[in-house]
């Protein structure tokens, strides 16, 4: 499985919820598969998906979904020890991990190599992390928001893009529709 | 009265509910008042980029939030003020230390001293420069005015206003 093959999984779970979305393909991806006002997505500003959705998680008593990568987490590391520290219980980190670069052509990271960023989430503090194979992602999201409890998941998956458009609706378009989603 | 508890009385009277922080010796009573206050949630960031990140999460949650930092953070974060907090339109308040500036120690810090207010401008960012103790009154204002046009403002304090170091 390849990262749009889980989110066209997990659409159905990440409906009543409320996402921010990861810059490029995966942002890209998601408009496309399941377009609506709770989806937030990051049309730049690569690694703060994290950082945007635990300040959401902090700000307001909803279940806030951040979708990260695994290059994107790499980028903004500092946001693992301040998540581990500031424990949001309706907040999930999911990083979808394909040891890749996918929106820059698939260059390898190294959480493909020889670092885990589950045992990085663990070492920084963070108490409920769990990482698994792409498969098991929907089940273990849903485990995660019926839990109440504060989680990051790490899900493996392969490599790989699909072709998807461009996201034109304009940001504060984009914004505006997700704080009324907020507020409603 | 003790500037640092003025300054943050200003942003509960603006409520602002959520503020991250970077440290700052010239900031440090500000931070440490931030911390003693119960209507304010504080979140000290690693970096600052990161916590314009949660403060941008914090004001889609509807909390006005604000960031403390020095100005070497401009150079960090100008990615993120434009295409996160410009691009989207969001309010900012930047209490910025104003390294660099009259009474500095540090060489270094000259160096981007003479860039920042070059940089702000360049990114068209509303900039007020608090020198004396009385420029501070305007903080008030400056925080309505950040929440009414929704972009990021920066506050420069340099160490003169602070009473050296």
């Amino acid at each position: 499985m390849i990262r749009s093959d889980i989110l066209r999984e997990i659409a159905p779970i990440l409906r009543d919820q409320l996402v921010v979305c990861n810059i490029g393909l995966p942002s890209q991806e998601l408009h496309m598969i399941d377009d609506n006002a709770a989806n937030f997505y990051m049309l730049g500003t690569m690694g703060l998906s994290s950082s945007i959705g635990l300040g959401l998680a902090l700000a307001q008593p909803k279940t806030v979904i951040a979708i990260d990568g695994d290059g994107s987490v790499l980028t903004n590391f500092g946001t693992l020890p301040t998540i581990a520290n500031n424990v949001a219980d309706n907040f999930i980190l999911l990083i979808i991990d394909n040891g890749s670069y996918g929106s820059t052509g698939d260059q390898p990271t190294y959480a493909g190599k020889r670092t885990s960023l589950a045992a990085v989430a663990k070492a920084c503090g963070c108490e409920n992390v769990i990482e698994c194979q792409a498969a098991e992602t929907g089940k273990i999201l849903r485990e995660a928001i019926d839990s109440g409890k504060m989680t990051v998941i790490v899900s493996k998956c392969e490599s790989g893009n699909i072709k998807v458009p461009v996201i034109t609706m304009d940001p504060v378009v984009i914004r505006d529709r997700f704080m009324k989603a907020v507020a409603g | 009265m003790n500037i640092s508890k003025q300054i943050v009385d200003d942003f509960v009277a603006n409520d602002i509910s959520f503020v991250t922080t970077v440290p700052c010796k010239q900031l440090g009573g500000v931070i440490e008042e931030v911390e003693a206050r119960p209507e304010i949630y504080h979140i000290p960031s690693n970096k600052e980029d990161e916590g314009m990140g949660l403060c941008a999460g914090a004001f889609m949650g509807g909390k006005r939030p604000a960031i403390i930092m020095q100005n070497t953070a401009i150079g960090v974060t100008i990615n993120t003020l434009v295409t996160l907090t410009q691009f989207y339109r969001m309010p900012l308040p930047m209490l910025i230390s104003y390294r660099g500036e009259l009474k500095e120690p540090v060489a270094c810090q000259a160096e981007m001293a003479v860039h920042t207010k070059a940089l702000l401008a360049q990114l068209s960012i509303p900039t007020y420069h608090f020198h004396k103790k009385e420029d501070a009154q305007e903080l008030d204002a400056i925080l309505k005015y950040t929440f009414m046009c929704n972009k990021p403002v920066a506050i420069l304090t340099d160490a003169t206003f602070w009473g050296g170091y």
